[in-house]
């Protein structure tokens, strides 16, 4: 098969999983349930390992597809739908794949009633991130991204007895819509200006524009992305879908979703505006907004007692640094981002699904109601408790688990580049979030830390998660095994060791825009030569690692026992202030979000024009 | 060319925003929503019109040479309407089954998300 030939079966790509939920919505409730499971199991195989296959052909070239064979002629221009399948974007579908196969084998016990809606649901998700990372067109990437918004909102309120559940649903829907909407005002700026929506075309057009146009186009354009991304100050409905959302539906929204948001960023910026006078704003705008997304979302990650949130803000937190690592623009610092990115997903996943297990288990994931109630017996739970642990470890960076040797890339690839602080930085941050991890699952597993008397019992919403199932007093396998699959794969990205390689040379490959614009307008798809590098562990990033992990469990240990620091440190130090100003404003209210959004979206232009 | 139509398209999308960050009832909000939303067929089809010019459907009375507004942002346009129907019936499907449990959909009585 020709590279050529590849590009047209793409959107095989994204009919395969819509085939298949069709299927089942139509025949769902005459299928057994594992039928229907079977059926929505062997589609996203089949999805993946076509994803697959393409992945590997996109090694040698650019696979290009244009819709109902429109392709672009010297006259008319370029009127078709282009889907353009690099070796970024197809890995991303690996990833998608690979985490809803994992979910799916998790909730095999987790549903009783009309299992295959939520079946068919995962399948539209699927499709409609399939969708969007291929489109190669402004306007098409909305479609789908507004494909998987109302894929992900049916999943986020799937438990319709749950007052709170509905409520996420629609905090998620309506923020993410409005953002969508104001990409589509983008789209419509900049089509209005180049009379161009390809992308591909966009790049050659776009450095002539002037700037007013461009300031006004990007923000709008990417508007969207961020607030998928929950990049602050438009994060605020990530904590409260995933905290009402289904344990095996979190694992894909933050391993990959928010993630896909930042990836659509990417490419916007990347392709349509790396060359245009906005290239400095559009750096200096990742970079504030990844400091604070990052820095506000470690520390609301430490404040947060219930277990399902805490992940959440710890995903915020690693969103910030993937928007760090963003803004510096080199090959190796995107290659150590991809290894970040691969690691991250699959430990986060590892560690939502433990979330459930314990939901599953002992019917809550607050840590101060199991603290309290102390009916975690770590006798019995030994593999969920070292699953935990493990994965919580991972999250700060240690040896061998991947998530380590990309921060380690990036932060070399950065100070490189004059950053010296990027370490540090990386260090304070993965501290604090898995540290507070790490706290949780002492106060789970382990009974450690003074019980407060005067903590109320429940604080927060998304605690007392509604099941459909019993599980008895063992964790089933069907719930283990996924969890234990995906601490695999973390470990895997970690030790194989060609990724990194790979990985930098997929980065070039999503950095170089003469080669997209070529491929999609020309049809020369294939790659410049890259240069073999092969970075790897070096003994300075396993320091730095380890590092990071010894002051993950200071954060660890100090958060365990604040109640006996002596008095005086105990006044000075603890941020109490500012954390009920921080509660307050995680007000869970619709028109706040609304007014942040406007807020951010005035702050971003700001930040690009300055 | 008059900025008219352009100051109409975005004045609605910023009123949806508006009313959404004013709202007291969650319908209320999700038909805001779809109001911010209709602001952007205007600003869609404001990009493409000319005045003058006809129906894009070329046979017999319009050749290529004939003055025509443009059909793509109409596309967009039709493609956006599918998806404001999806968004909007999911979020009232969502905001009706919260009014059977709760009996409410004051986002204000609602407060079970602060966090």
């Amino acid at each position: 098969m020709t590279a050529a030939t590849a590009g047209q079966l793409l959107p095989l790509l994204i009919l395969l999983p819509v085939t298949g939920a069709t299927l089942l919505l139509g025949l769902g409730r005459y299928l057994p349930h594992g039928l229907a499971w079977g059926i929505a199991i062997v589609t996203v195989c089949l999805n993946g390992g076509a994803a697959a296959v393409g992945f590997s052909m996109a090694g040698h070239a650019r696979l290009v597809g244009w819709l109902g064979g429109w392709r672009p002629d010297g006259a008319a221009g370029v009127v078709g739908i282009a889907l353009v399948g690099d070796r970024v974007s197809l890995g991303l579908i690996l990833v998608a794949a690979g985490l809803i196969v994992a979910a799916l084998i998790f909730s095999w016990r987790y549903f009783t009633t009309q299992p295959h809606h939520f079946h068919a649901l995962m399948l539209f998700f699927l499709a409609g991130m399939v969708g969007f990372a291929l489109a190669g067109d402004i306007f098409t990437m909305f479609v789908f991204f507004e494909l998987m918004g109302v894929a992900a909102y049916a999943l986020t309120g799937m438990k319709v007895e749950d007052p709170s559940a509905l409520q996420g649903a629609i905090n998620f829907g309506i923020v993410n819509s409005l953002g969508a909407y104001l990409t589509l005002v983008g789209v419509a700026v900049i089509y209005a200006h180049t009379g161009a929506l390809n992308l591909a075309q966009l790049s050659q057009i776009l450095p002539q524009q002037g700037k007013a146009t461009l300031v006004v186009g990007f923000v709008l354009l990417i508007a969207g992305y961020l607030v998928k991304a929950a990049i602050v100050p438009f994060h605020f409905w990530l904590d409260d879908a995933h905290a009402v959302a289904p344990t095996p539906v979190c694992v894909l929204f933050s391993g990959v979703m928010v993630e896909l948001g930042l990836y659509g960023a990417a490419r916007v910026y990347r392709i349509g505006f790396s060359s245009t006078e906005l290239a400095a704003g559009a750096h200096q705008l990742f970079l504030i907004m990844g400091l604070v997304t990052a820095g506000l979302g470690a520390l609301m990650c430490l404040l947060q007692r219930n277990l399902k949130r805490l992940l959440a803000y710890s995903t915020i937190a690693h969103l910030g640094i993937f928007l760090t690592v963003l803004a510096s623009g080199t090959a190796d610092a995107y290659g150590g981002l991809i290894v970040y990115l691969i690691a991250h997903a699959a430990l986060k996943g590892a560690l939502f699904l433990s979330a459930g297990m314990i939901l599953n288990r002992f019917r809550s994931v607050d840590e101060f109601t199991l603290l309290k109630r102390r009916t975690v017996e770590s006798g019995r739970d030994r593999a969920l408790a070292i699953t935990f642990a493990i994965a919580a470890l991972g999250l700060a960076g240690v040896p061998p688990i991947g998530v380590g040797l990309g921060k380690a890339l990036a932060e070399t690839a950065m100070t490189e580049q004059g950053a010296s602080w990027a370490p540090y930085f990386m260090i304070i941050i993965s501290a604090l979030t898995a540290g507070a991890v790490l706290r949780s699952g002492a106060r789970i597993f382990l009974g450690i830390g003074a019980v407060r008397d005067d903590i109320e019992a429940e604080a927060m919403s998304g605690d007392e998660e509604l099941l459909e199932i019993e599980v008895g007093d063992r964790v089933p396998m069907t719930m283990l095994a996924p969890a234990l699959g995906l601490l695999a794969c973390s470990f895997a990205a970690g030790l194989l060791g060609r990724l990194p390689t790979v990985a930098t040379r997929m980065a070039a490959q999503f950095l170089d825009i003469q080669g997209y614009v070529d491929a999609v307008l020309h049809g020369a798809t294939g790659y410049r030569p890259e240069p073999e590098t092969a970075p790897s562990w070096a003994l300075g990033s396993v320091l730095t690692a380890l590092l990071s992990v010894l002051a993950a469990g200071v954060v660890c240990v100090l958060s365990l026992y604040r109640d006996r620091l002596p008095a005086p440190v105990r006044r000075g130090a603890p941020l109490l202030a500012p954390a009920r100003v921080l509660h307050r404003l995680h007000s869970g209210r619709i028109g706040d979000y609304a007014v942040w959004l406007l807020i951010g979206i005035g702050g971003a232009a700001a930040l690009v024009a300055v | 060319m008059s900025y008219y139509p352009y100051a109409v398209g975005l004045a609605i999308v910023l009123l949806g925003i508006i009313g959404i960050a004013r709202s007291r009832d969650l319908v209320h909000a999700v038909v805001c929503l779809s109001i911010s939303q209709s602001g952007t067929y205007v600003l869609l089809l404001a990009v493409g019109f000319d005045r003058g010019g006809v129906a894009p459907i070329f046979g017999s009375t319009v050749s290529r040479s004939t003055r025509v507004v443009d059909p793509v942002v109409q596309a967009l346009t039709l493609t956006d309407i599918v998806v404001s129907a999806a968004v909007t019936s999911m979020l009232l499907a969502v905001v009706l089954q919260i009014a059977k449990r709760r009996d409410t959909v004051d986002p204000d009585q609602l407060r079970s998300l602060e966090g």
